[in-house]
């Protein structure tokens, strides 16, 4: 306890001896050296010239490396979105039928290659079909679309789980209209992704 | 009103002469119920003007349910004139003057407190035929009262004709995806089911429920929905596709369509029981659709691709002894479908195309012979009345979808839907039990 306050004292009084100093001290007389403004401005300039080149270099990688990313974005954004649309493409049938036309196989090969890259996703097939049958008798055909596309899915290797299927007969028509085109593009299957379509994958090799 | 009298009975009596009477049946053996009347004729029905609360609707509605009938010819349907007449013979019956008129029977109805009081007067044997009191549910002109009345017009063409009207039923029908009814004469349509896409209803014999197929997320159910309490429940324990249900006769089976990935088949399940439902059909990846059983419960007639497009089969209930019903025509596009088995168990109805275009036809269990019933626009969907003459089916004619009314046996055609889109109709059994 003494020591301490002892050691207190001592440094109260160094500074308030330190602190009387400069009163009693003039200030020293410094000498002003000769200076060449043009110079100054000169090595000024250099410097920010220098700093503005290396700013403009460091920003254009930085663009670079944007473009590129957003480049690459853009084309793995394009790539899945060329997935998905290959994979939800409706397939067509002709009348009265649900048998797999040369057309709708190709789309299915496609569909198919994309399963087998993207075992996490689940694909719901809707059938349909066009107003000219009766309404109930259409709900089976639509049935049996959908069906016979699962089919040659589930055949080629597709886990049973990952599709379900579902029929709307006639009445969720894609076109309306009461002629041939109009029935044509009502005779379908439709596609659609029911879970796992955020991570889609091209398939391999391609 | 004198002078104008002095008109209508000379007109009369100028008819009176003009025309040979009809009511001369010189075939009848025995007791017969009813009139007699020629063979191939209608008899002429007056329905006098009706006192008491609510005697023009009575009057109005008792009229329309005759004349929907097509048993019998209203005469003098505007009223005025039947009016004059009977204003003029007061409390006493002129049966010489309406049988010029052309009427055999002369329904004279008068609004009671408790109901109605009708006779039927037979003009040919100048004396009633028949009389009694209905009871009629308060209040009048409610859906009740109504339907209540129209069985008083169903009892007054038995009494005439010896086979009962079928006025007191209802029509459920598909609009917008909802299910709704109507009673036989266009009135008293409302919606009983929920926003959806609700489709073929099928009622019970009880006329307390009705079956339907509905959408849902994971493929399409059947439900029962409960017309007293609103409620619903569903009759199908299996996800897929299920549609097109009927219920049997006696009410104590669900026959319909379902479909999973090889084809639909026609399966059974106890009503209300449920249960495990047991297969019907063996389609072998076909399409076995739109059941409707034969008036004894034994057999069905249904719409099956087996061979190739839709053609109409009928079968035991329990599957066996199929027989192709309809000519099937190889290479033939069109097809036939929709079978509807009449009430009187000799024919079928169905919907067939002819020039790509379905027309209502009948094929006869006999002898097969086929009956097209309609050629304006597109006809499909046929169900019987429970009269076992009246068909009930969806038609293009007026541009879009509406429920006709049909006579099968002299082709008289009345609409009965007028808001946008009706279709896959089903007639109800005589309601009388139900409010």
């Amino acid at each position: 306890m003494n020591h301490r306050m002892t050691r207190t004292l001592l440094v109260v009084a160094v500074v308030a001896v330190a602190s009387a100093c400069p009163r009693n001290t003039p200030p020293p007389v410094t000498p002003s050296p000769t200076v060449n403004q043009d110079s100054i401005d000169a090595a000024e300039r250099a410097r920010r010239e220098a700093a503005d080149r290396a700013a403009a270099a460091r920003q254009d990688s930085i663009n670079r490396a944007n473009a590129a990313r957003e480049d690459s974005l853009r084309r793995a954004r394009e790539a899945v979105e060329g997935v998905r649309s290959a994979l939800t493409a409706p397939i067509y049938f002709d009348y009265d039928s649900d048998a797999l036309g040369e057309a709708a196989r190709s789309a299915l090969d496609q569909k198919l290659a994309i399963l087998q890259s993207n075992t996490g996703v689940r694909l719901r097939i809707a059938g349909h079909a066009d107003e000219r049958g009766s309404d109930e008798y259409n709900l089976a055909l639509g049935q049996r679309r959908a069906a016979s596309a699962k089919r040659y899915l589930t055949q080629r290797g597709i886990p049973e789980a990952q599709i379900e299927i579902i029929s709307f007969g006639e009445e969720r028509p894609a076109a309306s209209g009461t002629d041939e085109s109009a029935y044509a593009q009502n005779r379908r299957d439709e596609f659609e992704i029911t879970a796992g379509g955020d991570a889609l994958r091209s398939p391999a090799g391609t | 009103m004198t002078l104008r009298l002095h008109t209508v009975l000379a007109a009369l009596a100028a008819v009176a002469l003009a025309l040979p009477l009809a009511a001369q049946d010189t075939t009848a053996r025995g007791v017969r119920i009813g009139l007699t009347y020629q063979p191939g004729t209608r008899p002429g029905v007056v329905v006098l003007p009706v006192n008491g609360a609510n005697g023009d609707s009575i009057r109005m509605i008792l009229q329309r349910d005759l004349d929907f009938g097509d048993r019998v010819e209203i005469v003098g349907r505007e009223g005025s004139t039947v009016a004059d007449v009977a204003r003029q013979q007061g409390g006493t019956m002129n049966y010489p003057l309406w049988r010029a008129l052309g009427a055999l029977a002369i329904v004279q109805a008068t609004a009671t407190a408790s109901g109605v009081r009708v006779a039927v007067h037979d003009v040919a044997a100048t004396g009633i035929l028949n009389a009694r009191d209905f009871t009629l549910p308060t209040p009048g002109l409610s859906a009740g009262w109504r339907m209540a009345l129209h069985g008083v017009s169903d009892e007054i063409e038995r009494w005439i004709t010896g086979t009962r009207g079928a006025a007191q039923t209802r029509v459920a029908f598909v609009r917008g995806g909802r299910i709704h009814i109507v009673d036989s004469d266009g009135y008293g349509e409302r919606a009983v089911s929920e926003q959806g896409t609700a489709l073929s209803p099928a009622w019970h014999p009880s006329g307390r429920w009705i079956a339907y197929s509905a959408f849902g997320p994971r493929g399409t159910q059947i439900i029962v929905r409960d017309l007293q309490s609103g409620g619903t429940r569903v009759a199908s324990p299996r996800n897929g596709l299920n549609i097109t249900p009927e219920f049997s006769p006696d009410g104590s089976l669900l026959v319909w369509g379902f479909g999973e990935e090889s084809g639909t088949d026609l399966v059974a399940a106890p009503y209300p029981g449920g249960g495990d439902p047991r297969r019907i059909t063996v389609g072998r990846g076909s399409d076995n659709v739109s059941p409707s059983f034969s008036p004894d419960g034994r057999r069905l007639a249904f719409t099956s691709s087996r061979a190739g497009h839709p053609e109409i089969y009928t079968a035991d209930v329990d599957g066996a002894n199929v027989e192709l019903l309809t000519t099937y025509l190889a290479g033939d596009q069109s097809y036939r479908s929709n079978p509807a088995w009449s009430p009187d168990g000799r024919v079928v109805a169905f919907q067939s195309q002819v020039a790509g275009r379905f027309q209502i036809m009948t094929i006869s269990l006999r002898d097969r012979g086929m009956k097209q019933l309609t050629s304006e626009g597109i006809n499909e969907d046929p169900a019987w009345a429970p009269d076992g003459r009246h068909l009930v089916f969806t038609s293009s004619r007026t541009g879009t979808k509406q429920l006709f009314v049909l006579d099968a046996e002299t082709g008289r055609a009345r609409q009965l839907t007028r808001a946008g889109g009706a279709r896959l109709a089903a007639w109800s059994r005589v309601l009388d039990r139900t409010p």
